[in-house]
Formats: structure tokens, sequence, C-alpha cells
């Protein structure tokens, strides 16, 4: 069970208080019926999926209820941070420890 | 290589098993192959066998990071069934069930497939109709899949527990009698041995760093540990890792890849005659000839490569089982591992051509490719031999996500009201 | 005292014996013996029997690394369990116990044909036969291969038992109580650190134990050991015995399984069996120590031959003698304090055979101090004796040639082929390992977690080599929490490090591609067989153990892992790290079901959720359902009744009269903020802007992929309040994906969401009279069609209660909801339900319900819908917003194939020889085309109807909207039945019924 620091709560806390919620950043455009068919199916379907550093949306289901973003090596499964939704994507360089960059 | 019957068996015997011959060769790579197929679990190798058997196309390799057969092949719990749903899916797996029952005949291998019947149980009114669907559908697809009432489940399963008051109270099942298991390592042996037998390269522990593209577009070759390898066609079938695979060919796709777990018990005699899936109570049981009870977990709600998967879902999984068959409660777990499944939006796969010139793709199996194996690299192979849809394999295109006809078993199946 | 008990010897309590029970036959053993000390002590070697070959097989281990010495063992009625250890299971008072795999006899088993066809079953043998003829693998040789093996029988009845978890928070987690984990638990108890030691053996000590010999600081070792251990006790650590870490997970996590009660004679009431701990520990020192490797040659797995080092823990923590006769055979100096404990103990030791050409002069010095004789350069070709050892077979090793064997008489024979570091559980954490080549074995690398290995595990041999580790790793423990551990500095007399060389096979003068030299003793892996593996093709580690399962008992592989990889890496000619090793996994011992599930049984399996109403249901004869969690009355049969009966009974007294319905697992979700009417629209199809304050509409929820999720009727509670309603089972879907928009789409929008869906009973009246018997007791409104029209919504008391009453309807007659506060529904519904008898009140549930709202074509999200459904498939184009500029789902509809010619519409299904469908029944235009068929919809909800006055469909057909009249054919295994396509709608079409 992973243990995810909630940014609102401001605690870290075991996995079974959180639900996944896929890849993040992903916006749902401005004005959807605008949207090409492969511009939707981008929106819906295409994950990136890396084998590596994922940003990430989770929400502290049984905590605050709040939807938040993290990213987590997909390989270790350890996260690198958790931050509010809106916040602006981390700078992944930032983050990795020496000799990972 | 030594062709196996009585006789080579008893004069191997005789002789000190010292004239058996290595069943594949540790070939190095070649500079230029007419296909090369990234990932040699049972879906590669199968479709490099069919490559060389069904188009006569021989200048093949098969690339793998690791072993062959280490991935899903060899993680997976073994259930083969084909009571699908949809068309589509009922035809592609129910042709993957008719090879399965000359698998061992056809490579002069004994991949041990096991008609035992495969028993899905209903645990409530949703459970019924949806099982029924299936059934009626089943039947007028030619698919072998009938209802068993509550009593004809016991009896059909002895240890399932049957009693009304049950948390999941055993309402029926459908029961595919055809179904069943197989070794799930000597499908990937028995292929790599026939392809390899007819000349295809089988390149293990090479890890492919990339695909790479001619200035037109199209495939040129992959780049690997063991530099540059040319290709006229190069398929991927890298189950949990083709998102990695194909985002060097500026192929993005619409995949998640999650550990999915599984375990067995210790060792005991035959007590469990069947496989048994229970959808709503989420467990997948089964008896390998071993003795050992095989037990398909879920998997984790993260993606994930680690290979690894949490305990909770463990317990979960461990609770199921006891929960539709109390007297396993005193059995013992002897070990469970994790694999990484892909798993697209329509938990259906995605088995064809690619935008990219000379590149294919099977993928997207999630936890269900085991079974399929045979079925899909047979019209696998047919499309890179063919660079057309075989007609099996034409629905499960990529583009289904664009226009929306998805082939949804999952939604299919989906609980509401 | 029995023949091979040594007085004074052991840790086992001499003055209180125990009987138990072993194949039927009673034996005597002491208090603290397991049941293979026990046994030991009664000179039996031979407890079992191997899986393939059915071989005699005695214990080779003294702990829970034992792979032959599996038993049944049995307290009583539904107390049984198969494989269990008999080097862990300690005895008591009446515990019965029984060999396994073998027929008629463990002396005497047929099963053991197969050892006779020893050369014909080698590796891979099954991938290359039973093939011939083709049908026989099913019906006769797979039945054959799967009564052959399994070992013990599985339990055949409920588990009287129970199980328990906890979760156990604390800074420092040591694994193994052995010297190296106390000196770490020492280290580390400092400044009110939480410190946990915990050990799979009933006592703590690990090697200590096995070693009384040693003196710490002076103090003999079980002197040190007892006042140590009483001084981490007042220091607070705490130490948990017969507690197994099972499994390194993410983030420190260690599951543990603590066994309570298996070893007592008596069960203390209210005390579980087992207990899973689920521990989170901010640092973890991985002491497990080495497991002892076997010697592999021909013979080596008979009765009576068996490690030394477990020989030497049989005698110094049981007080048994293996043998009286014992001859040691080695290649490592550890083995040889085992000769000299066992001589001291009053053995006859025939001699001490070494694979080396010198050992240290101190060893030699102590066996010619004890008379034992000495045989360096020697190996070993062979053993005799039928079901126990009687004699080894020793050559000579001259310049690198075996010369001939010699039988040397003995009555057990003692192994040692080195150590090997324990390190499953830091292969649980996906830690890398690194070869040494000076060692011969895996030691750990790196690992992604907060974890230190320490003492043996990290290859360091001896007590003072272990105690100074432990320390270090303590103190280097708690450094990283901040703290200072404690000092420490152990010296160590009588220590007992020692070294050796490896081995792969014994060399031999015999034919090894004819010998029987096992690696995998459960699984019957020999030597040859790993060969074979090689020779065929297998380069991997994983190949190989595939190939011949070694590595695959329930031992998992710790007698065996290593010297597999030692003789596979031989056979490939390449060293071993290029081999590879197999990844241990979970648990580290196998573990019952039982733990696992904990407190998971039975009606605890999972949540029933049950509303205000339910005892009322139960108390009145209600048969129930199962839907999501919750369970729901499903129909409410009278005396007599079948479920046919009851629910046209139900049905014709609701359209009748009046029927009441417990609607109370309806989702619920307030809707509140300024914003509200602006997120209503964005997330349902429908437009809200209009919807009056007091109004109530019918709401369609679909993904951004354009098909249908949810619905359910909402009313405009307010300006700026919706009281949503949601299906029973997608509650929490629809809140998290109206929180997910919310929060992360649109927080611009200023509106809260609540779920109420258990704040509230929902009560449903339905029926011609629902007026009459409602308007009693609703003061200040009267329920006429000019007042209170359909849809609408108030708040207001009803029968005193407060109230949110809805005029709607799912069955086509009058209808109200009424939302009272939860705990007030059953008066609420006992009030409703007394005044109701004169109008013959009738409770209907679900299964009416369905019939009801069939006949009048509304339609169940997940029954009628499967998640590939539109809007416009079922008919309900009308509740889409299309002027809007956007919905949920808006774009996902203008998908190419969600606006193609053909989609499948839901449409309504007369039978014409008026028989019932049934559900999930295939529709066909061509009832005569050859399989497979061309199949163009199903039939989705199918009910008996009195109000019809014959069977009703709903049903998705293909263009069916369009093919309105047309007749449509299913094809039923005995029959095709005739079907017309009708409209949805078979009650009421112009809803002159639901006016009041």
């Amino acid at each position: 069970m992973l243990l995810i620091h909630c940014p609102y709560c401001e605690e870290t806390l075991p996995e079974a208080e959180f639900t996944y919620a896929g890849q993040a950043h992903i916006i749902r455009p401005e004005n959807p019926s605008g949207q090409t068919d492969d511009q939707w199916e981008e929106f819906l379907f295409i994950r990136a999926n890396p084998k590596g550093p994922h940003y990430e949306r989770w929400r502290h289901f049984h905590g605050c209820g709040r939807f938040f973003n993290a990213v987590r090596d997909t390989v270790s499964d350890k996260f690198l941070t958790t931050y509010k939704a809106g916040a602006p994507r981390p700078d992944l360089s930032t983050l990795l420890p020496e000799g990972q960059k | 290589m030594t062709r196996f019957n009585a006789f080579s068996l008893l004069k191997n015997a005789l002789t000190g098993h010292k004239n058996w011959t290595e069943q594949w060769p540790d070939s190095q790579p070649k500079k230029e192959y007419d296909v090369i197929i990234v990932g040699a679990g049972g879906h590669g190798l199968g479709a490099a066998y069919y490559l060389a058997t069904q188009h006569g196309i021989t200048n093949v390799a098969v690339i793998d990071k690791g072993w062959l057969g280490g991935g899903n092949t060899g993680r997976n719990t073994t259930i083969i069934r084909s009571n699908y749903l949809y068309d589509e899916s009922a035809r592609l797996y129910d042709h993957a069930v008719d090879l399965w029952e000359g698998l061992s005949q056809e490579l002069n291998y004994n991949v041990m497939y096991s008609r035992r019947g495969v028993l899905m149980l209903a645990h409530n009114v949703h459970d019924v109709q949806s099982f029924k669907r299936h059934i009626h559908a089943n039947r007028l697809n030619g698919v072998d899949n009938r209802w068993l009432t509550t009593e004809e489940c016991k009896e059909y399963c002895p240890p399932l527990n049957i009693s009304q008051n049950a948390r999941y109270p055993v309402m029926g099942g459908a029961l595919q009698e055809r179904a069943g298991t197989a070794r799930h390592d000597a499908v990937a042996w028995g292929y790599a041995r026939g392809a390899a037998m007819r000349g295809v390269d089988i390149i293990q522990n090479c890890p492919v760093t990339a695909i790479r593209r001619n200035a037109d577009g199209s495939v040129a070759g992959v780049e690997t540990a063991k530099g540059f390898i040319g290709a006229k066609k190069v398929a991927v079938s890298a189950a949990g890792h083709t998102s990695v695979v194909m985002q060097t060919a500026d192929v993005r796709l619409p995949l998640e890849s999650y550990p999915l777990q599984a375990l067995v018990s210790e060792p005991v005699k035959p007590i469990f005659p069947c496989v048994v899936m229970s959808n709503a109570v989420h467990a997948y049981i089964s008896q390998s000839d071993k003795g050992e009870l095989v037990i398909g977990s879920g998997t984790d709600q993260y993606t994930s490569y680690s290979q690894r998967g949490g305990l909770p879902l463990i317990e979960h999984t461990v609770a199921a089982i006891t929960e539709v068959f109390p007297i396993f409660n005193r059995m013992r777990m002897l070990r469970k591992w994790g694999g990484i499944v892909d798993v697209t939006p329509d938990r259906s796969a995605i088995l064809g051509k690619t935008p990219v010139e000379g590149l294919y793709v099977n993928c997207g199996w999630g936890t269900g490719g085991f079974k399929a194996t045979p079925g899909a690299a047979h019209t696998f192979a047919w499309t890179i031999a063919k660079n057309e849809p075989h007609p099996i394999n034409a629905p499960f295109t990529l583009e289904r996500f664009k226009t929306g006809r998805l082939i949804d078993e999952a939604a299919a199946a989906a609980v509401a009201h | 005292m029995s023949e091979y008990r040594v007085s004074g010897k052991g840790r086992v309590d001499a003055a209180r014996p125990v009987s138990f029970s072993f194949d039927g036959k009673t034996f005597s053993g002491l208090k603290g013996d397991t049941v293979a000390s026990a046994l030991l002590a009664n000179g039996v070697h031979l407890m079992g029997r191997s899986f393939k070959y059915h071989r005699p097989r005695g214990a080779v281990a003294a702990g829970s690394e034992e792979p032959n010495a599996l038993i049944g063992t049995r307290r009583g009625p539904g107390r049984f369990e198969p494989n269990t250890r008999a080097t862990v299971q300690e005895i008591w008072d009446g515990l019965q116990t029984n060999s396994q795999n073998k027929y008629p006899s463990l002396k005497f088993d047929v099963g053991a044909v197969n050892d006779a066809a020893y050369m014909l079953f080698s590796a891979g043998f099954y991938y290359k036969t039973f093939m011939w003829p083709k049908n026989f693998w099913h019906k006769v040789y797979e039945p054959f291969i799967r009564a052959a093996a399994g070992l013990g029988v599985s339990p055949t009845e409920e588990d009287p038992d129970h199980y328990a978890s906890r979760y156990l928070h604390c800074d420092v987690l040591i694994v193994g109580a052995g010297p190296t984990g106390i000196a770490a638990a020492k280290a580390a108890a400092v400044d009110g650190l939480k410190v946990v030691l915990v050990d799979e053996n009933a006592e703590a000590g690990g090697t200590l134990l096995s070693e009384p010999q040693a003196q710490i600081g002076g103090k003999p070792a079980w002197d040190w050991l007892a006042s140590e251990l009483a001084a981490l006790k007042d220091a607070g650590v705490r130490i948990m015995t017969r507690t197994t870490a099972i499994g390194y997970y993410h983030q420190n996590m260690i599951g543990m399984v603590e066994k309570l009660t298996d070893h007592l004679p008596t069960l203390p009431k209210d005390t579980p069996r087992e207990r899973m701990w689920r521990v989170r520990a901010k640092r973890v020192v991985l002491a497990q120590g080495a497991l002892e490797k076997p010697l592999v040659f021909h013979g080596n797995d008979r009765p009576g031959v068996m490690l030394a080092g477990s020989a030497q823990t049989f005698l110094n923590r049981y007080g048994v003698l293996v043998g009286r006769k014992p001859i040691v055979l080695t290649c490592h100096d550890s083995a040889w304090y085992a000769a000299f404990d066992l001589s001291d103990a009053g053995a006859k030791v025939q001699a001490i055979v070494d694979t080396r050409e010198s050992v240290p002069q101190a060893l030699l010095d102590g066996a010619q101090s004890r008379g034992i004789p000495v045989k360096l350069s020697h190996t070993a070709s062979g053993t005799s004796g039928r079901l126990r050892v009687n004699a080894l077979r020793v050559n000579t090793i001259r310049s690198g040639h075996v010369e001939g064997g010699q039988n040397i008489a003995c009555d057990a024979v003692l192994t040692s082929g080195g150590w090997t570091p324990s390190l499953h559980l830091f292969s649980h954490t996906q830690g890398k390992l690194a070869w040494d080549d000076d060692k011969t074995t895996f030691l750990p690398d790196v690992t992604p977690e907060d974890c230190l290995i320490a003492g043996a595990s990290r290859g360091l041999w001896g007590v003072e080599a272990a105690l100074n580790d432990g320390a270090e790793k303590g103190r280097e423990s708690v450094a990283a929490l901040g703290k200072t551990g404690a000092d420490a500095t152990y010296a160590v007399e009588n220590d007992r490090p020692g070294t050796g060389v490896t081995h792969r096979e014994l060399p031999t003068d015999l034919n090894p591609g004819r010998a029987k030299a096992f690696v995998d003793y459960q699984n019957d892996v020999t030597a040859k067989d790993l060969r074979l593996a090689v020779r065929e093709g297998m380069r991997s580690i994983e190949h190989v153990k595939r190939y011949t399962t070694n590595g695959m008992a329930t031992d998992q592989g710790k007698m065996s892992n290593i010297n597999g990889l030692n003789i596979a890496a031989d056979a490939l000619g390449k060293k071993q790290p290029q081999v590879g090793l197999t990844t241990f996994r979970p648990p580290y011992t196998p573990t019952s079901f039982g733990a696992f599930c904990g407190y998971h049984r039975g009606d605890h399996f999972e949540v029933t959720r049950k509303t205000q109403i339910d005892a009322w249901a139960e108390e009145n004869g209600a048969v129930f359902e199962p839907v999501g969690q919750w369970r729901r009355a499903w129909y409410f049969p009278k005396a007599g009744e079948d479920m046919e009966a009851a629910v046209r009974r139900e049905c014709v007294a609701t359209r009748k009269s009046v029927g009441i319905f417990d609607a109370s697992t309806l989702g619920k979700i307030e809707v509140v903020g300024p914003d509200a009417v602006e997120f209503m629209n964005r997330v349902y199809t429908n437009p809200w802007t209009k919807l009056a304050v007091g109004r109530c509409r019918y709401g369609l929820l679909l993904g951004d992929d354009g098909f249908i999720r949810d619905d359910g009727v909402i009313a405009r509670v307010a300006e700026d309040r919706f009281h949503v309603t949601t299906t029973t089972g997608g509650a929490a879907r629809v809140l998290n994906m109206m929180e997910d928009y919310l929060q992360t789409e649109w927080p611009d929008l200023n509106v809260w969401l609540t779920s109420t869906s258990e704040q509230w009973s929902t009560i449903a009246l339905n029926g011609p009279n629902a007026a009459k018997l409602l308007q009693p007791f609703v003061k200040d409104l009267e329920l006429t069609e000019e007042t209170f029209p359909h849809m609408s919504c108030t708040e207001l008391e009803v029968a005193g209660m407060p109230a949110r009453l809805w005029r709607v309807s799912f069955t086509g007659e009058i209808g109200f909801e009424v939302n009272v506060p939860a705990p007030m529904g059953r008066k609420l519904w006992e009030t409703l339900w007394e005044a109701g008898q004169q109008y013959g009140i009738t409770a209907y549930g679900t299964e009416t319900m369905h019939v009801l709202r069939a006949e009048k074509g509304y339609i169940i999200v997940g029954q009628d819908t499967d998640g590939t459904v539109t809007p416009d498939d079922c008919g309900l184009g009308w509740a889409v917003g299309r002027k809007k500029p956007d919905f949920v789902g808006k774009r996902g509809l203008a998908r190419p194939d969600l606006v193609t010619k053909g989609r499948k519409h839901l449409v309504g299904l007369l039978t014409e020889d008026k028989s019932k469908l049934e559900e999930g029944a295939q529709i066909v235009f061509d009832p005569n085309q050859p399989l497979p068929m061309t199949m163009v919809g199903h039939v989705t909800s199918s009910y008996t109807s009195d109000a019809v006055g014959q069977p009703i469909a709903l049903a998705l057909v293909a263009g069916g909207q369009d093919k309105m009249g047309e007749t449509v054919y299913i094809p039923m295994p005995d029959r095709t039945i005739a079907a017309k396509i009708t409209p949805m709608v078979f009650v009421d079409p112009d809803n002159t019924r639901l006016k009041i």
C-alpha cells in the first residue's frame, strides 16, 4: 500500500484513503464541439503511460475529497511530489535526485 | 532438433538423456530481417511461427529485452475461454480455442490444453441477465456456453458454497465446457521451438530501445542493445511495455499499464475439477496439474511498471475465494506475483496495422491475453504478411477509438441500477 | 527417556511429556518439541514421500525451510491443514498428524513405481509426451498426472476458527531475533523510539539457541540471551515470536502473520488462530540470517541425510540426537562443529568427510581429541538403506581423480554445502543483488526501500560478527531518524565463524548421468535434470526453473536455488549472475488464507447496506436481492405464493389502488451554490435554466464519450439548490464524476456537492389512491392537479415529519416520493401502511417496480442500456439540450459511429404466441440463417404483464425505431419465437393515469 501526501490536508496517509484518477494535465477543451474527431480521441483516450515519472491525478476520497496532482515514478512507485490541482506542472529536473536527471 | 515421440523418449531415456538437442538456439542478430517481432511472449513467438508455417516468411527475428516467455505469458492464471458477448470477440477467442485444441500436436510439444470447463458464477439478478445474454449470443455464434442452476453449479464444482445465506449467494452460472487451462510456459517454448526449427532467430536479452523510421515515414528497423537491426516490417507484441516501445515510433496509444497480481496455494491432491470465475466478488480459481490452487487477483488502481502490487488487493482476493469456497480457509498461499497488463478504454485488444507503414501492433489484452495467444498470433501473422487485416482481427483496429465503434465487453457487463 | 533424547540438553521441558499421534500411532515428546524433533527423539526419520517419485523422505532441516517433512495436522472437526512443516509445528497433547502423498502406507507406497522409471521421467518429460492419441490427454493422462501430484489433501470442512488483523506503526522494525536482530534492537531502543523485534520461531534467539557454547562478553550464550531479552523488554522493545514477516510491500509496509493458537493444547475462547499485522515502519533492519545448503550427490535424499546445522539445532535446542552413529559430509567448517557437538553428546561420529584438502588446524585437533576419523580430500558417491540411511559411500579424491568408493556404516549423514544469506524480504523490495565470487553467493546491493541488511543475511558468519553488524545497523537506522543509537561492541568466545568452498554436484566415480543427486528435494529435481534443461536450450535460470520445477516447491527454493544456479551456470559455462537469479515472492513461508481474509469472512466479507425500512420488510416476509452493496426487498410473497404470483399481485394492487415502495437506496446528491444551475447545465444533457423552483425534471447523464452513464429525477428545491437522484449502484460514481469536473475543469463555478443518499429515507406511493392516502398527512397542501401537478416538489411536513415531497412516478400511476430524515423512514412507512389499510395498500419490491416501469416504457440504466447506448438509441433524444453550447458528452455524441445509421434502438416487443421472452435472448431478422447468425439485438427487459394482457419486453434492435410493426425472431434452443416491434410504452401512452 502506497503512502500518499495530500497537498490539501498536508498529511501523508495510506493509499486506502485515495483513489487514482488517471493522467494529469489533460485539459478538457474550452469548446469541445469545435474539436475534430482526432482531437477528441486524443482527449478521451490517448495516454502517455510512461515508464518512469508520471504526472497523474489522485483524489483524497476518504479525506478532504479533493483532486490533486502527483508525479510518481511508475517503476519504483515512489512519489516525487504531489501538488494542488491547478498548480503548474513541476519541472522534472527539480524533482529527480542527482544522477537520475 | 529432436522430434518428440515415444521412440525418441525411450531412446533418450536409455542413453541417459545425453542426446537431446536444444529446443531453440541462442541467436545473434543478423543485419536485416524481413520481419522483426518485438516481444518474445506467446503472442510474438506464435506470430513468428505462423509467419513461417502459414506464409513462408522465415527471415524473421523475435527480439526480447529478457528471456522468452518471461512476461505475461509466464505470469498469468492460464484461463482459456471464448464465451465473449460481442461477435467480434467471440470470433477471435473461439478461433483461438480451435487452435488450442490441436496445438500440442501442431507444435509436437505438449502445451497441456486441459478442457476442464470454465464456470462463471452469477451472484445477483444483474449477473443472471448478463450471463444469459452471453449464453444466447454465444449459442447463435456457435460458441459453447450454457446455463447451470445453482445445484448444477455445485454438482459441477463440489467445493462451491451454495448457501443462499452467503453474502454473495450463487444464483446459477454460465458454463463453457470447451474452455479450460493450458501450461503457460509450454506455449512459449513450443512456439519458440517450432519457429526456430523453421529458421526464425530468437534473440533474448536484447532490449529494443527505439523503432527507427525512414525519411518517408515507413519503418526502417529497430535500435537495440546489440545495435541497429534493419527490417522491412516491425511488429510490436510487447504486452505491458507496448506504450514505451511504440512511443519511439511516435505512435501514441490509448493504453495504460497496470500491475496485475496472481497467487498459488500449496499443492494438494485433486479437489477442484474446473475453472471458476466470479466477477461479482472478483475471484478466479483453478487447480493446476501440480495441485496448486491458481488464483487470479485484480489490478491495482494505479498504473505501474513495478510488477509489485499491494497487500490489500491480495487480501481481498483471498477473502473472495474463501467466500465462495469456505473450505479453503486453512489452505496456505505459497507465492504471489505480479505482471504488467496494458489496458485499452474498451478492454478489448488492438491488433493490426498502425498509422506507420510497416509497423504493426498487438496489444491491449488487459487481463485476458493468454487465452487469445494462438488466435491472436495466427491472425497477426496474416496481417503482417499481407499488410491487411484478417477478417477476424479486422474489428480490433486503433481507428475505433476515434469513431466510437468500441468492442466494449466491460461496459456490456457493467453494473448500474 | 527415548533412545535419542539427550538428558540435560536442549530447551525442551523434560518434566512435561506431551503425547501426540503420527499416522495413528501415539508418540511421546516433550513440551517445546516440534513434531520433527519429537519423532526424531523416537528414532523416526521417515516422515514423508516426495512429489514425483514418491521416494521416502525425512526431515532435512530444523526450521521453516523444510522441504520434505510435510504432514497433515488436525485438531478435531474442521481444523485440518495439509503440508504443515513438521519442523515448525509444536506438539501438544492430542495433536493428530499424518504423513502425505503415499498409498497405501508411508512405508510401502505404490507410487514409488515412478522412482523405478526415473530415467524416463526426466525434466521436461511432460512436454514431450502424452500427445498421442489426441483425446487421451483429457481422458487418461491428465487425470493420472493430477492424481499423482499434490502432496497432502485439501481441507473439506468449513474452518471454525477466526482470524484477526491489526495495524502497527513503529520507528524501527527488525526482522529476525537472532544475535544480529537483538543487537540491532538494543542499539535502536533509545529516546523512546518504538522498536519491534519479530521472529518466526517459538522463542527469540535464532542461532544462539543452537550455539549454547558461545560466550558473549563472558556470559554463556543462553544466559546472555535471557538477560538481553529482558533488557530489551524493559527498554520498551516489542518482541513478537511465532510471527513471520511474510512480505515487504511499498514504502516500508511489512505484512506479518502471528500464530496464536496452533501450539496450544486447548483453544482459548475468543482468541483468533492467526493475526495479520500490517506494519508501517520508518526503518527496517532485515536480520533473517542464512540458510544452509545441502550437498548434491547420489542418494542425498535418503531419510537420515540432513543438514549438519539442523542436526546441531535438534541436539542443542531440542535435546535430540538425530543418530547414534552419524557421519559428517561437508565442504564447510560449520559441519565440523556439528560433529563435535553430537560427539560430545554421546554419538559415535563415524567420520568427518570433507572435500577440502586442508582445514584449520583447530578443527583437526577437535576431531582428534574426540577420536573422530577425518577424511580430507574425500567425496561421497552414494548412500544405502531403504527407508533410512545405513551407509555412505565415500571416495578419495586424488589429484582431481575420484577413486573407488568405500561404504561407511552410519545411521545419519550430516551434510553442509555452506550457507546462503536469506534475502527473501530484501528481494520483495525489488532490491538488487550482487554476486560475490568469494562466497559464491548473492549478497544484497541496493534497495529502493528504507531498509538495511545485517548479519548473516549479508554474508557475515559467526556470532561476534553478527552482533557487531546488528548493532551498527541498529545505530544507522536510528541515525536516519535523527537519533543516536546505543553504542556497543561485542566480543565472543567459542565463536564458530568458519569458511568453506562451494560445490556443484559432488565429484563421483560413478556415471553422473544416472545419479539421483537431488537439488530440489520436494519436487524431485536432480542435477541431471538441470543439466538436461540446459542441454535443451534453457539458458536462463528462469527457464531452467520452470522446465525442471527446481525451486518451485513449498520451500520456494530455500534449499535448492543456489545449488541449482551453480549447476546451471556450470552447464552453461557462464558466471552465475549471467544466468540470473529467480525472484523470491511473498509470502516468505506459506501462509494460511484465513490470515489474509482476517475479518472479511461470511457476513463481514463485504458490508451489506440496509435501508431504515429493511427490518420492516424482513419482518413482513420480503425476499431480498443484492443490488451493489445494498440488499433490497425483491418481492413480498404471501403464504403459498411464488415469485411470479407475488409480483402479479403487487402489480395489480398498485395499478388498482395503491402500492408502497422503499426507494431509499436511490443515490442522492445535493447540488448547491450560486452557480448550481450552470453546473447542472454542463453536467446533465438537459437544460436546467428554465426549470422553476418547486419543479422536477428527468435528468440524463452521459460520459464525455457520449454514452449514457446514469439517470434520475432531479428537483429544483431553490434557485441555488438541486436535489439530484441517481441510480442505486451509480451514486458514488456520479458524485465522483461531478466532483472531478467541478474541481478540475470548472473550479471557477461556485458550487458545493454533498452526498445525501443516507440522509434521506425515500418512500414511494403509487396508484390511483396514492393522493387520497397521503392527503391527510400533509397540511397546507392540497394534492390536486392544480396545486401540486405531476413533477412538482415541495418542502413541508408529512405526518409531522420534515419532508421533501415529490410528485413523480416511475409506474405510470399517480405517484409521490416522500423524503424524510433517514431515521424517520420506518415511522413514516408504518404510518402510511396503517392508513393505507383502508385502500388495501400493498408493499411491493424491486421486481414489481421493474414490471410497472417497463409497462410504461421507463428505462433502467444498466439493464436497458449497457455503456454503449446513446440517448437517441433509447428514445431519450428529447432529454438532450442540443442548443446548449456544451454539456458532458455533447462532443462524444457527434463521433462518427454514434451518428451512423443502423444503430441499435430500444423498442418494445410483443411476442406473437404471447410467450414471455428471456432477458438476454438474442434477436435476428432472418431465423433461417445458419450459424453463426447475424444478431441484430437482444431482449433487455421482459415481464409478465397483467395490465397489458400479455408478456411485454424491451429490446435493443438495430434500426428498431424505423421498424415499428415489423416482425423479428428470437431463436431459442428449442424453438424460434416471433415478436412484433412496438413502441416502448405499453400502458397509458397518453398519461391519463398520472392525473389526480
